[in-house]
C-alpha cells in the first residue's frame, strides 16, 4: 500500500514514528495507593504524594512492573532486567512534585515488533524502539473559570506505558493500522483497556517527507496527544502535506512540537526545538533501580494469553476460517473467545457467520458490547444444534434468536414454548401436499414445463406450517408426486 | 539547675520505672528549662501543653505497667520531621502556615515509644548549613561560650536546635538529620552525642527531603548508651520507604558494651587535613591512645578518594535539593507571592520563600542537571562516590572502625564564615565522606579546645553495623569521661 504525496516537483513519501502513551490497567497509582478510577469528582482520587506534600515518598506499585513486562513479552520484546526511574524535571501546576517519575536511559522494555494487518490480506512488521513506564500528570482545567485555571489530579501519577515506534510507518492509514493492532495486543494482555475517549490510548506522531527514492529522513515535526484513530490519519496527513508544500515553495521544515486542530483539519505550531525544556533528567534517588529475574519473566511469559497473529492462523488452519472471517473475529479477545466457545462441536464456519452477522448484527442494533451480548455463546451453539438436529430451520433460527436477544433464554425453550418445533413427520406434510397438488392443476402442469414452478408449492406449503415445516422433507415430498419437468 | 534536667535517658527511665518520679515532673522541668533558655531560639514550636498531655499518658501506662522504651522521655523533633497537627517549617519561610495532616514514620515510632514532644527543633534551612544560621526563624545560639568571651556562639548545623536543646538541658534527646553531617558536627560542637546510622537504617517518609540519597535521621543525645536506645525506636524498615532496608534491627542497647579488645581501629591518614588545629590533632590521638589502652589494635589506613568527597558531595547534593525542593512553588501549601502570571508567580513565590543559601543550592544544583553539564559534573560525581565508598569497602576488610576527628575546627561565632560558602562547607570534610558511602557514624565528646569549647571525635563503622560504632563510641565516652556543661548551665533554672 504504498502511499504517495504528488508535489509540483515530483513524488514524495512520508516516514511516520509513534509515541503512544498507554494507560496501563491497575487499580492504583504507579507510585502512590490511591484509586485510578475514571470519572471521580475532581481530587477525590489524590494521595499525599500525587500532591506533591513534604516529606512523601514513591513506592513502585509492582503490578504495573508485571503489566508493562507483560506488554513488553506481547510485542516479542527484550525485556530488561535491570531498568531505571529518572526524574523529568518541569515546572506546572499540574505537576505538583516538579518533576514526572518517568524512565530515560533505561526502560523497562527494550526492542520488539508490532504486525500490521495490511487490507491485501499481507502484513507489515513495524519495529518497536522501547516501552517505558512513567506517571501521568493531572489535568488543568482552563475553561470551568473565567479568569482561572482549576487542576484535577485524579490522573496525576496514574502509571502509563510509553510505547515508541521506529520509523517505518509510511502512510496515515499504517499508522491508523499500527494503532488498531497495538490497541487489540493491550486489550489481549489486559494490560490498557485502549479507550481513546477517555484518553487511556494516545499518540504523538513523529512525521518527515522526503522524496520518494531518497535514503536519509527529512526534518520531522511532532504532533502531541492525538487522541482518536481519525484524528490520527487526518493529523499525518495535513501535516505531511504541509511539509511538501514548504519545501517545494523554497522553506525548511523546523524541527518542532505541533498540535492538531481537529476543528481546522490542520496541525499548529506549539514550540520549536529552541523552545523546548531542558527535563534535567537524572536518576531518581528516592527509587531504586528495577531489577527482575529471568525467572519472573519466564513465569509471565508462560502466562501470556494466546495473542491475535497467533489466534488468527489457527482459526484459519482448525476452523477453515477465511482470512477475513479470522480478522473480525480475534481483533477483540472476548469475540474469539465467544466463537469459540459456540464453534466448539459444531459447524465452525456456521458459527462464524452466526457470530459476524447475526450476533454483531443484534448487538451494533441495540449498542452493546460483545461482553453485554443477551445471549451467551453457550446458548447461540444450542441454537445451531437445533438447526443441525433439524429441530428448527436456518429461517426458523434467526426468529428464535431475535427472541432470545429480547428476552434471553434457552432456544429450545423458546421452540417449545412458541411452537416453533420443526414439521419432519411426512403423515403430518403429506395431506398439506397432496391437496395443494389436488387444488392447483394450473401449478402442477407449469412444473412439467418448468422445473423452477415447484419452488411456488414450497413456499405455499411454508405458508400452511407457519414456516416449521421441514424444507428437505418438503422438497422430496414434491420431488416424488409432482410431474418432472420434460 | 533542677537535678531531674541531669539525668540521662537510662537514669530518667529507672526513677520513672521505680515511680521515684512522674513524667510530669520530668516534663514540667524540661519546660521550665525551654523557657529559661529561650534565648538560645533552639525551638521553633514549643508544644508544651501537648507534652504535659503526652506525659500524663506516659504517666498512666507506667501505673499500668504499659510503659514503652522511651516512656516519658520528653525530646526536641528537628523542625525537618512532619509532625500531625503541628506546623512544620524545615525552617523555611516557603513553608508558612504548612501543617501537615501526618506523622513521619521515624517521629510516630518515638512517640509509640513513649516519647513526650517538648516541640519543634530549629535547624538550617532545609537543613542546608552547618551553623544554624540559615534558618528562616533565626539563627540558633550555642549553650557554650568561650572561656571569659560573651560572644554567641554557633551550635552547629544543621541540626542546631537539636543539639542546643540537648546540650542546655531543655530536651533529654532530640532527633537529627544528617546529609553530610547535620547530627554529627553539632553534636561535636556542642558536647553531646549524635549519631548517623546506615543510610536506610531509618525511614525517610515524612521527613522534608534535602538530598534523598543521602539524609538519615539520627539521635541526639548526651550518652552513648541514650543513643542506642534512641536509635532502637527510631529504626526499622518501611515498606513506605523504598530506599529503607528490610535489615533486622538488632538489640543495639541490650548489646552495648565499652570491650574494643580485639578490635582492630583504623585512623585514615587522609583526615590529616591542612591548617587544621593542633589541638584538634592532640585530641585524636589521644582517642588512639585511650582505644589501644583499651585493647585496640590501632592500624594506619589509607582513603584515597578523600579529597575529592567534598566536591563530590556539593554536585549531588544540591543536584538532588534543586529537584526535591520543585514542590515548593506556591500552588498547594506554604507560600504564594501572587504575581501577574503564572512564571512570576513561581518566580516570586520562590524568590521570597527561599533563602540565600537553598537559593544557592538550587542554582547549583540546576546547574550541575543541565544540559552539556550533566556528565561533566553529575555523572562524574557519581563515579566518584563509588570510588569513595570503594574505599571504605577495601579499609573495612582490614579494620573493624574508623576513628577521627568529628569536624576540623572547634566552633566559631555567629556570623563568621557567613561570607564565604566554601569555608563554611569545610566544616563537613570528615563527615561528608561517610554520608557519600551510607555508612554509620557517631560523634562522641571527648574533650575541650583551649577556649574551653568542646571538641568530638568521630568513630565510622562498616554498613549495617552500627553495634560496633556505638561499642567503640562507649569505650571513647568512658575513656574521656567528659563531664563538663556548657557555662552558665549551672546557674539555670
Amino acid at each position: 500500500m504504498s502511499y504517495r504525496i504528488a508535489g509540483g516537483t515530483g513524488e514524495w513519501e512520508i516516514v511516520v514514528g509513534l509515541e503512544v502513551h498507554a494507560q496501563v490497567t491497575t487499580a492504583s497509582k504507579l507510585f502512590s495507593g490511591a484509586s485510578t478510577a475514571f470519572g471521580g469528582e475532581p481530587n477525590t482520587h489524590v494521595a499525599l504524594l500525587d500532591a506533591g506534600l513534604p516529606g512523601m515518598l514513591p513506592v513502585l506499585n509492582a503490578r504495573a512492573v508485571e503489566q508493562a513486562v507483560t506488554t513488553g513479552l506481547g510485542l516479542d520484546a527484550q525485556i530488561n532486567l535491570l531498568s531505571t526511574f529518572e526524574r523529568k524535571n518541569y515546572f506546572y501546576p499540574d505537576l505538583p512534585l516538579g518533576y514526572q517519575i518517568s524512565q530515560y536511559q533505561e526502560p523497562i522494555v527494550g526492542r520488539g515488533a508490532l504486525l500490521l494487518d495490511l487490507p491485501d490480506g499481507g502484513t507489515k512488521s513495524v519495529g518497536i524502539t522501547r516501552l517505558h513506564l512513567e506517571a501521568d500528570a493531572g489535568k488543568s482545567l482552563h475553561d470551568r473559570l473565567a479568569d482561572e485555571t482549576l487542576i484535577d489530579l485524579n490522573r496525576c501519577g496514574v502509571a502509563l506505558m510509553e510505547i515508541v515506534s521506529e520509523p517505518e510507518i509510511a502512510s496515515p492509514e499504517e499508522a491508523v493500522l499500527y494503532m488498531r493492532k497495538l490497541r487489540t495486543i493491550l486489550r489481549y494482555l489486559g494490560t490498557c483497556d485502549g479507550d481513546m475517549e477517555k484518553g487511556n490510548l494516545r499518540c504523538d506522531a513523529n512525521v518527515s517527507v522526503r522524496r520518494v527514492g531518497e535514503r536519509t529522513l527529512g526534518t520531522r515535526c511532532e504532533i502531541k496527544n492525538l487522541n482518536s484513530m481519525r484524528f490520527v490519519a487526518r493529523a499525518i496527513d495535513h501535516e505531511a502535506r504541509r511539509q511538501v508544500d514548504l519545501i517545494e515553495a523554497g522553506g525548511a521544515v523546523v524541527q518542532e512540537t505541533r498540535l492538531f486542530d481537529s476543528e481546522r483539519g490542520e496541525t499548529r505550531s506549539m514550540r520549536s526545538k529552541e523552545e523546548a525544556h531542558d527535563y534535567r533528567y537524572f536518576p531518581d534517588p528516592d527509587l531504586l533501580p528495577v531489577q527482575l529475574t529471568q525467572d519472573y519473566v519466564d513465569r509471565l511469559k508462560a502466562s501470556l494469553p494466546e495473542l491475535p497473529d497467533t489466534k488468527r492462523l489457527r482459526f484459519m488452519a482448525d476452523y477453515g476460517l477465511s482470512a477475513q472471517d479470522a480478522d473480525a473475529l480475534v481483533a477483540e479477545r472476548a469475540t474469539a473467545d465467544y466463537f469459540e466457545v459456540t464453534a466448539k462441536g459444531r459447524d465452525a464456519k456456521l458459527a462464524a457467520n452466526w457470530v459476524l452477522n447475526d450476533l454483531f448484527g443484534q448487538l451494533a442494533a441495540s449498542g452493546r458490547t460483545i461482553e453485554q451480548s443477551p445471549v451467551a455463546p453457550a446458548q447461540l451453539g444450542a441454537l445451531l444444534d437445533l438447526i443441525a438436529e433439524g429441530t428448527i430451520s436456518g429461517k426458523i433460527a434467526r426468529d428464535v434468536f431475535a427472541a432470545m436477544a429480547v428476552d434471553g433464554g434457552d432456544p429450545a425453550a423458546i421452540v417449545e414454548a412458541k411452537g416453533l418445533r420443526q414439521v419432519s413427520d411426512t403423515s403430518a406434510l403429506e395431506p398439506i401436499v397432496d391437496r395443494l397438488i389436488e387444488d392447483n392443476p394450473a401449478q402442477v402442469e407449469s412444473c412439467r414445463k418448468n422445473p423452477k414452478a415447484i419452488g411456488w408449492f414450497t413456499g405455499q406449503v411454508m405458508k400452511a406450517t407457519g414456516g416449521k415445516a421441514n424444507p428437505q422433507l418438503v422438497g422430496r415430498l414434491l420431488a416424488a408426486k409432482l410431474p418432472r419437468a420434460e | 539547675m533542677n537535678e531531674l534536667l541531669g539525668l540521662s535517658i537510662t537514669q530518667a527511665a529507672a526513677r520513672l520505672a521505680a515511680r521515684e518520679i512522674s513524667a510530669r515532673e520530668l516534663t514540667l522541668a524540661h519546660l521550665d528549662a525551654m523557657e529559661a533558655y529561650r534565648s538560645l531560639n533552639a525551638f521553633i514550636t514549643e508544644t508544651p501543653e501537648r507534652a504535659l498531655a503526652m506525659a500524663e499518658a506516659s504517666d498512666g501506662r507506667i501505673g499500668r505497667g504499659e510503659a514503652a522504651s522511651l516512656e516519658g522521655i520528653p525530646i526536641g523533633m528537628k523542625d525537618l520531621y512532619c509532625t500531625a497537627d503541628i506546623p512544620t517549617t524545615a525552617g523555611s519561610r516557603i513553608l508558612a502556615g504548612f501543617v501537615p495532616t501526618y506523622e513521619s514514620t521515624v517521629s510516630a515510632n518515638l512517640w509509640d515509644a513513649g516519647c513526650v514532644c517538648l516541640g519543634k527543633t530549629n535547624l538550617d534551612e532545609f537543613a542546608m548549613g552547618s551553623a544554624n544560621v540559615t534558618s528562616h526563624h533565626g539563627h540558633v545560639t550555642s549553650p557554650w561560650t568561650r572561656a571569659g568571651d560573651n560572644a554567641a556562639l554557633v551550635p552547629g548545623g544543621s541540626s542546631g536546635g537539636s543539639a542546643a536543646a540537648v546540650a542546655a538541658r531543655i530536651a533529654m534527646a532530640a532527633t537529627g538529620t544528617d546529609t553530610g553531617g547535620s547530627i554529627r558536627q553539632p553534636a561535636a560542637f556542642t558536647g553531646i552525642v549524635g549519631m548517623k546510622p546506615t543510610y536506610g537504617r531509618c525511614s525517610r517518609w515524612g521527613i522534608v527531603a534535602f538530598a534523598s540519597s543521602l539524609d538519615q535521621a539520627g539521635p541526639m543525645t548526651r550518652t552513648v548508651a541514650d543513643a542506642a536506645l534512641m536509635l532502637q525506636a527510631m529504626a526499622g524498615f518501611d515498606s513506605k520507604d523504598m530506599t529503607s532496608a528490610d535489615h533486622e534491627v538488632p538489640d543495639w542497647s541490650g548489646l552495648l558494651k565499652a570491650d574494643v579488645r580485639g578490635l582492630r581501629i583504623g585512623i585514615p591518614k587522609e583526615y590529616r587535613v591542612d591548617a587544621m588545629p593542633e589541638e584538634i590533632e592532640r585530641l585524636w590521638q589521644r582517642g588512639a591512645e585511650w582505644l589501644r589502652a583499651a585493647g585496640a589494635e590501632l592500624v594506619e589506613v589509607s582513603l584515597p578518594h578523600t579529597r575529592y568527597a567534598l566536591p563530590t558531595y556539593y554536585i549531588i547534593a544540591p543536584a538532588e535539593a534543586s529537584s526535591n525542593l520543585a514542590r515548593y512553588d506556591g500552588m498547594r501549601f506554604g507560600l504564594r507571592e501572587e504575581a501577574e502570571d503564572l512564571t512570576r508567580t513561581y518566580m516570586r513565590s520562590r524568590a521570597e520563600g527561599f533563602g540565600a543559601e537553598v537559593q544557592r543550592r538550587v542554582l547549583i544544583g540546576t546547574y550541575v542537571l543541565s544540559a552539556g553539564y550533566y556528565d561533566a559534573y553529575y555523572v562524574k560525581a557519581q563515579k566518584v562516590r563509588r570510588r569513595i565508598a570503594e574505599d571504605f569497602s577495601a579499609v573495612f576488610e582490614r579494620v573493624d572502625a574508623l576513628l577521627t576527628p568529628t569536624a576540623p575546627s572547634a566552633p566559631f561565632r555567629i556570623g563568621e564564615k557567613m561570607d564565604d560558602p566554601v569555608a563554611m562547607y569545610l566544616n563537613d570534610v570528615f563527615t561528608v565522606p561517610s554520608s557519600l558511602a551510607g555508612l554509620p557514624g557517631i560523634s562522641v565528646p571527648a574533650g575541650l579546645d583551649g577556649q574551653g569549647l568542646p571538641l568530638g571525635l568521630q568513630v565510622l563503622g562498616r554498613a549495617w553495623d552500627e553495634q560496633t560504632v556505638l561499642d567503640v563510641a562507649l569505650a571513647l565516652e568512658e575513656a574521656a569521661g567528659f563531664a563538663t556543661l556548657p557555662y552558665g548551665l549551672g546557674e539555670a533554672p
